[in-house]
């Protein structure tokens, strides 16, 4: 076990972030028995606007879903058993294929039988999510669906003409889903969801420049209970509401040096979706003296920034209350906040991923780089073989190791833990 | 009063012995691995105390590397097999810069600074195709006597073309090379040519550095090796006993670690 280097202790809003998250997903289950709407779809589809629907409309995201059924790893098998059985190969998304099995088993992973959605409402950036859907739709015997099409290319190309085309599709998709639901639709439902969603975001980033400190106080374990508040419902003034509390409990850990782990002497990062039946494998590290300070994943799926006056990443500006008036600009304003998400750049480039992984190590002080060659996930895996050249060229220590963020039959811990201690070495954390 | 590395393969065990103190080799012990790796261990650690005239309590300090590192409870400390093979190598070669080990089920490779620090690594991928125990594997489908695969292979006229990405799939390119009356010699070389290829392309991910050299118990098959100065159109470096480079290594580390800090 590593040296105690720091004052450490767990946070006072842990129970809190818990209880927000069981809360979502029993919302979401016993909508219909409270009157209420469910819609189901991507963690990336644009959720503030079927928040104009009601206030009683909850929805079940995808991704995060899957990775639920990943942790319990038992019923994850069962699931990729049924989807295989199904003719779904074994190297599709493996969060895709917990789905699908839920469906295909009828059961909840929160308990319960599979609680089918009034409809989905996705986007498709990703090769997979174009697909998602339009499957779970056919499995559940025809749930209405609206994808749009997000694939427009990185935020640094992003014109009129490209804005545009997103928020006409968004147009299009408030039509669609009033017929649907039979609701009228109420836009300023949907200006209140655009600020939420804005401000979560931002205060997420915010949250993550916070861990730029040494201590970091908080590692990456722990962000991923935290973070996936963003993924569930970032539209929502809960999450709002509970980023806040987040943020101010952050910065007193930062005033007062309270680590997350008590032991760090090496501060690493991750790039993307981690094994989640596995996340054993961050207090392995921990025991070695490293701590995994948080990955391209965590701070850029749910945050989103901007580069501040002295050229470092903070998080971005959200626009005042009262400064959207129509829902016009409503959709504008969510359509360009959510094209300069991190987390979509790579789709376009390995590049864009290196540069970002490059600044991160540079800003929040890290001392290594690992990255997860995902086989659950394709379309965040590829270009890691580029990345992991271009971070060496950059003379940054960098190691990869294979893995599935949800089908643990790809995951070999043991052999990871080896290539862990090798890299460790590296860095002298041995 | 002497240290000691182990090196706990698929294959084998293997251990060397330092006077402590100085880098001076007293002695080395092997055992083949079976299914009780510490029993493999003991005959290792009997067979070098024997050869260098110890009992255990001379021993003073133990590190213990590879993929059997669990069945040495004994060890003081522990080392990364390719920190270890970096360390042995340079030791033995000092212009070595880039170790290629091609162990019974793994392939890895460690690049090293000028005093045998090992500054980045690489591993195969999850498949043993490349390493030691397929061509044990394909020697069985031959019916070639494994000592007799890798000078048969210098002797081929030609190599016909092959993938063999996988033990299984091989075996049937192998199966489909008889029946077209291809020689043994020529099969030979080709499954030499295919590993040869698959570690090749992993070494150039980490980056080739001169000088390379090759060890692990792949390193003593002749063909191979040629296979791999072909493919990577450089010489390479082979150390007199390349199986125990890693547990020389660890020896060599056991010395440093056990050494009393500077006052």
């Amino acid at each position: 076990m590593a040296e105690v280097r720091w004052k450490s202790k767990g946070l006072d809003c842990w129970d809190q972030a818990k209880q927000l998250r069981m809360d979502y997903y029993k919302n979401y289950a016993q909508a219909h028995e409270k009157g209420g709407i469910r819609w189901a779809g991507s963690a990336w589809a644009f959720s503030a606007i079927p928040a104009g629907l009601g206030e009683d409309v909850w929805s079940l995201t995808g991704e995060p879903y899957g990775a639920s059924v990943a942790w319990n790893k038992d019923f994850a098998a069962q699931c990729h058993e049924a989807a295989q059985a199904k003719g779904y190969a074994r190297d599709l998304c493996a969060y895709m294929r917990n789905y699908w099995g839920s469906i295909l088993l009828n059961k909840y992973v929160f308990g319960g039988e599979w609680p089918e959605p009034d409809f989905n409402w996705t986007s498709h950036t990703c090769c997979s999510h174009a697909k998602w859907y339009q499957v779970a739709s056919e499995l559940e015997g025809g749930i209405p669906t609206f994808a749009i099409d997000g694939s427009i290319g990185p935020y640094d190309e992003l014109d009129e003409n490209r804005l545009t085309y997103l928020v006409d599709q968004m147009q299009e998709g408030i039509e669609w889903m009033e017929k649907v639901t039979g609701r009228k639709y109420n836009d300023e439902l949907l200006i209140q969801a655009v600020y939420n969603e804005c401000r979560a975001t931002s205060l997420w980033a915010e949250i993550c420049t916070l861990n730029k400190a040494v201590p970091a106080p908080l590692d990456e374990k722990t962000m991923y209970s935290l973070y996936v508040m963003g993924t569930l419902m970032k539209h929502r003034k809960e999450c709002v509401d509970f980023y806040t509390v987040l943020r101010d409990e952050v910065q007193d850990r930062v005033s007062n040096q309270i680590a997350a782990v008590a032991t760090e002497r090496f501060r690493v990062i991750t790039d993307t979706q981690p094994p989640w039946a596995f996340l054993s494998i961050f207090r392995y590290m921990e025991s070695k003296g490293t701590v995994s300070i948080g990955s391209l994943y965590t701070f850029g799926l749910i945050g989103i920034w901007e580069v501040k006056e002295d050229g470092t990443w903070g998080p971005r500006t959200p626009p005042e209350e009262g400064t959207i008036t129509t829902r016009e600009e409503a959709l504008r304003t969510i359509a360009e906040w959510t094209c300069s998400r991190p987390e979509w750049q790579h789709f376009y480039s390995p590049e864009l991923k290196t540069e970002m992984l490059k600044r991160i190590v540079k800003e929040w002080k890290v001392d290594g780089v690992m990255l997860h060659y995902n086989r659950g996930c394709e379309g965040l895996t590829v270009g890691i073989a580029e990345n992991k050249l271009g971070l060496k060229e950059a003379g940054i220590p960098v190691m990869s190791f294979e893995g599935n963020m949800g089908d643990e039959r790809e995951f070999d811990p043991e052999r990871t833990k080896t290539e862990i201690d090798t890299f460790l070495e590296i860095l002298g954390a041995r | 009063m002497a240290v000691a590395g182990i090196d706990v393969g698929a294959k084998y065990a293997k251990m060397v012995i330092l006077k402590d103190g100085q880098p001076e080799i007293l002695s080395q012990g092997m055992a083949e691995c079976g299914f009780d790796l510490k029993e493999a261990v003991e005959e290792a650690f009997n067979q070098a105390l024997a050869g260098a005239n110890l009992s255990r309590d001379d021993v003073t300090y133990i590190v213990a590397t590879g993929a059997g590192v669990e069945a040495v409870p004994f060890a003081n400390d522990t080392v990364s097999m390719q920190g270890a093979d970096a360390r042995g190598a340079h030791f033995l070669l000092p212009s070595v810069r880039t170790v290629i080990d091609i162990g019974a089920e793994m392939g890895r490779a460690a690049k090293c600074d000028e005093t045998g620090r090992m500054v980045d690594f690489v591993l195969n991928e999850r498949c043993a195709a490349g390493a030691g125990a397929f061509i044990e594997a394909m020697a069985r489908a031959l019916e070639v006597d494994l000592e007799q695969f890798g000078p048969l292979s210098l002797e081929a006229e030609k190599s016909p073309p092959m993938n063999a990405q996988c033990t299984i799939f091989a075996e049937s390119e192998v199966v489909t090379l008889i029946h077209e009356g291809e020689s043994k010699k020529n099969i030979i070389r080709a499954l030499h040519d295919a590993i040869a290829e698959r570690n090749i392309s992993m070494v150039r991910r980490l980056g080739v550095e001169k000088d390379i050299a090759l060890v692990g118990g792949l390193a003593k098959n002749v063909g191979f090796v040629d296979a791999m100065k072909r493919g990577l159109e450089m010489d390479i470096l082979i150390p007199e006993e390349p199986l125990f480079v890693g547990a020389l290594g660890a020896a060599l580390i056991a010395a440093e670690r056990s050494a009393p800090a500077p006052q």
